[in-house]
């Protein structure tokens, strides 16, 4: 296990960072040279071999790190992780998909054995082995939901579909791009949403609803969001913005290339079989801006996209204080050549 | 993007005479793997090869939800129809191979129920059987009332009395017998959820007295699909796919688009989903509209159409297609 | 028209009606302060025998005393007067558990009152768009610190200072229909003790 998986933390000395293996399959979110909202949805369907598309569940070298620092979160304040009482069955659907797919896909870290509803969880790299009933949560030590959420990287949401809407009734948010869960919990698509600035304008939100509401079963679909987050901190809450607030006025021109992040959120939307709920995974990645530049294209990219975001996109984000220095450090990257279509390295 | 529709190929392992009017299919993967496990009142688009005509009709998943080895179905022939019943009755046998669509649910359990009341008119049994099969492993409460013909015609009524006891209650037409809707109602906790599903007559008058009663609309579901309905032979041109198509006296609209080459989108192909609405570019004639989905002053307008069940009458009709 | 106008907000900023009867099998009201007026408009459009299936609480605080009078002419089924919401709960919840489906129920006056009173409603399954609510009276806001999660009645400022915590608070339109509360915000997290001062914006 010890060569799979890194030893770092996400908080105090901060010692995440990306191994090369791990830059070349960043999910770098910029296709083109600018950025604007869009309902920008594809199916989720498997990607390039190696890379993070590449089964339904990306397990990486973070994946203990990770879990290590969720299980952090939760024990200093457990609201990151609500279900209302009628989200139980699709906790279990969700339980069902993770463990069903990351056994296929992973088989040398996980396996799942199941003989009628009498199921038997191996989880190698987290050390976990749990005999227990499905269906049955007094069989498992949390709910279905957060049993499972503790052992999957990325955050969660499980929506109920209900009164032609989708209902935020569930969720595991520990590694968050500044929301409250504890706040949204329960509400509509669009409530949840309201604090995006432009989008609703462009009746982005209308499209995506109307889209997802027809979801079909074994058709998940994905797209990208991105932020940028100083320090690897995985768990930007608002509930904690009073203590990482300040490290954003700490930016140094010396520091920014190790302390800038690109956060990245790769999120799917996935049909969940027995509740007909939606599941939302939103997975973190982050890369540091030192290490983001090695890819050429990523460096002039990455520039030319903050250089031209519009004013509100960069307030909203939180990084609009620091825009003027982020561009004077990714502009030594940015040559004016062209780059080529498409996210990947060239 | 447009939508993607998962399609499942299946044998059928069993059919089932019920009573003269009702057949019950189980289908089983046709590699021999496991089917999605579903939810309480979704349905399966079942595609046939009627004699030339491809017919894709929507039937109500009656088998338990957790059960991933079959489907169950049950299907009520209609013999005025234009065939899909029919066909699944007459022609269809054990050993068989068809093509369903993955599970559909446009009636789902509201799960914050305090309690769910079931009524069933007929065939529209069905789905109620997978959701209380669902809510029975959840020890979630619920009642059924169930109307039929005759005894006779109650498929399954035998079948969940034994399973659920006074939690379902039988009425028979030809006894006289009738739901006592508004004291039924009156007695109901708050929270309650009501669900109907049946024959458009039962539906409307289930709706209407709830609403009377001051039942929110978020507390009552219903599931009517509606057969596409036959009608004269009709042209229409498709601008977008640059086709002239030609609908058949006992073909959808939609189907003859299919038919054509052309990918439509749909769901319930029953009138009922809004997912295969279409806009008319031009109309000289008369449009048929039969869906509950677009409201009357869309319908007056003209400006769009339900293809899985209206039609068309007159001169000319060139569709966004 | 309804009495309040609010500026166009947010998609989470809740929005207000002018009630109106609808047919039930019996109907709650539930209102403070300036919200009796609604419920007195209300007596003008709808027949009489509304009143004889109407159970009303009342909570007048200290500028609804002129209205109970007026209230208890309506003859309701039942008219209970109440000091503070916090007094009027027990009963309420006792109302809301025993009642059946068929159930109307009618929120007027300040947005605390009638977003607690639809928390306590969606509780026992009643779906959250059945609650008729009108906005009366004080714009005076319930907030909830995001941080420490107390929450501040009668916020008239923004920023606020959060009466648990400490902190200060500037005052979002998200709003939490299940906290039944607008969500505050530390203003001076990136620069600590950098608060601009507070604005009168909610009276």
């Amino acid at each position: 296990m010890g060569l799979d998986f890194n030893q770092e933390t996400f908080r105090n000395d901060f010692t995440f960072r990306n191994s090369p293996k791990a830059i070349r399959r960043f999910p770098f979110p910029f296709h083109e040279d600018g950025y604007m909202y869009s309902v920008n949805l594809e199916p989720h369907v498997p990607g390039p071999k190696g890379s993070v598309f590449e089964h339904t569940f990306d397990v990486d070298e973070h994946y203990v790190a990770e879990m290590r620092d969720r299980a952090l979160v939760l024990a200093e304040d457990p609201l990151r992780c609500q279900s209302l009482p009628h989200m139980t069955l699709a906790g279990w659907d969700l339980l069902e998909l993770i463990m069903t797919s990351k056994a296929r896909d992973y088989p040398h870290w996980f396996e799942l054995h199941k003989q009628g509803d009498k199921w038997h969880w191996i989880n190698k790299p987290l050390e976990i082995e749990q005999k227990f009933t499905f269906g049955d949560e007094t069989t498992l030590p949390y709910g279905p939901m957060e049993y499972i959420t503790r052992q999957t990287q990325g955050d969660f949401s499980l929506q109920d579909h209900r009164d032609d809407n989708l209902w935020m009734d569930a969720g595991m948010i520990t590694t968050q791009a500044d929301w409250s869960l504890d706040f949204d919990v329960g509400m509509s698509f669009h409530e949840w949403h309201a604090p995006v600035p432009l989008a609703h304008e462009k009746g982005i939100f209308d499209r995506a609803l109307k889209f997802l509401l027809n979801l079909q079963l074994g058709a998940p679909v994905r797209r990208f969001n991105w932020t940028m987050t100083v320090d690897p901190l995985l768990d930007t809450s608002p509930e904690t913005y009073p203590q990482w607030g300040p490290t954003r006025a700490s930016l140094t021109p010396e520091t920014i290339g190790k302390r800038m992040h690109l956060r990245v959120e790769l999120q799917t939307l996935i049909r969940l079989p027995r509740s007909n709920a939606i599941a939302f995974p939103i997975r973190c990645y982050l890369i540091k801006f030192d290490e983001l530049v090695t890819v050429p294209k990523w460096g002039r990219r990455l520039h030319r996209v903050i250089r031209d975001l519009p004013e509100e996109l960069a307030v909203y984000k939180g990084f609009a204080r620091n825009r003027p220095m982020m561009l004077d450090y990714l502009a030594q990257y940015d040559d004016g050549t062209p780059t080529s279509p498409g996210i990947w390295p060239d | 993007m447009s939508m993607s529709h998962n399609k499942i190929p299946v044998t059928v392992a069993e059919v089932v005479t019920l009573n003269p009017l009702i057949k019950r299919f189980r289908f089983v993967r046709r590699d021999g793997a496991s089917l999605p496990a579903f939810s309480g009142g979704a349905h399966v688009v079942v595609e046939m090869d009627d004699h030339g005509t491809r017919r894709m009709n929507p039937y109500s998943l009656m088998s338990a939800p957790s059960d991933t080895t079959g489907y169950e179905i049950s299907v009520r022939r209609d013999d005025v129809g234009r065939g899909g019943s029919l066909y699944l009755h007459q022609h269809v046998k054990v050993g068989d191979d068809l093509v369903i669509s993955a599970p559909v649910n446009l009636f789902g359990l509201d799960l914050q129920a305090k309690k769910h009341l079931m009524l069933a008119g007929g065939i529209g049994i069905t789905p109620f059987i997978a959701q209380m099969a669902l809510l029975s492993a959840m020890a979630g409460r619920f009642e059924l009332h169930y109307a039929a013909r005759n005894p006779g015609l109650a498929a399954y009524a035998d079948d969940l009395r034994a399973r659920y006891g006074d939690r379902v209650q039988l009425y028979y037409d030809d006894q006289d017998q009738k739901i006592a809707l508004a004291p039924l109602l009156a007695g109901q906790p708050l929270g309650t959820h009501l669900y109907v599903c049946g024959p458009k007559g039962m539906i409307d008058w289930v709706r209407r007295t709830a609403t009377d009663m001051g039942w929110p609309q978020q507390c009552v579901h219903y599931e009517e699909f509606l057969a596409p309905p036959t009608g004269k032979p009709f042209q229409v041109e498709l601008a977008a796919s640059q086709k002239t198509i030609t609908v058949g006296p006992d073909q959808s609209l939609l189907e003859a688009i299919e038919a054509a080459g052309v990918d439509a989108p749909y769901l319930c192909r029953g009138g009922a989903c809004g997912q295969c609405e279409t806009d008319v570019v031009s109309c000289d004639g008369h449009i048929q509209h039969h869906d509950h989905w677009l409201s009357d002053e869309e319908k007056a307008t003209g400006h769009k159409i339900m293809p899985c069940v209206s039609r068309f009458e007159g001169r000319s009709l060139v569709l966004d297609r | 028209m309804p009495k309040t106008v609010f500026e166009p907000s947010i998609k989470s900023r809740p929005t207000y009606g002018v009630l109106e009867h609808r047919p039930g099998t019996a109907h709650l009201m539930v209102a403070d302060a300036e919200g009796a007026q609604a419920l007195l408009d209300l007596a003008h459009s709808a027949p009489p025998t509304l009143w004889t299936q109407a159970m009303i609480v009342y909570i007048p605080g200290r500028s609804g005393q002129q209205f109970t009078q007026a209230l208890a002419n309506l003859s309701p089924s039942q008219l209970h007067i109440s000091p503070s919401y916090a007094a009027a709960q027990p009963r309420l919840h006792k109302i809301l558990q025993t009642a059946h489906a068929g159930l109307q129920i009618y929120l007027a006056g300040t947005e605390s009152l009638m977003g607690q009173a639809q928390a306590a409603a969606m509780a026992v399954g009643v779906p959250h768009r059945a609650v008729q609510m009108e906005h009366r009276g004080s714009l005076a806001r319930r907030v909830q610190c995001v941080h420490c999660k107390g929450i501040t009645e009668n916020v008239t400022t923004d920023p606020f200072e959060c009466s648990h915590c400490g902190l200060n608070l500037f005052v979002r339109d998200h709003y939490s229909r299940r906290i039944a509360a607008f969500q505050g915000v530390n203003i001076d997290a990136e620069d600590p003790g950098q608060v601009p001062p507070a604005v009168e914006r909610f009276t």
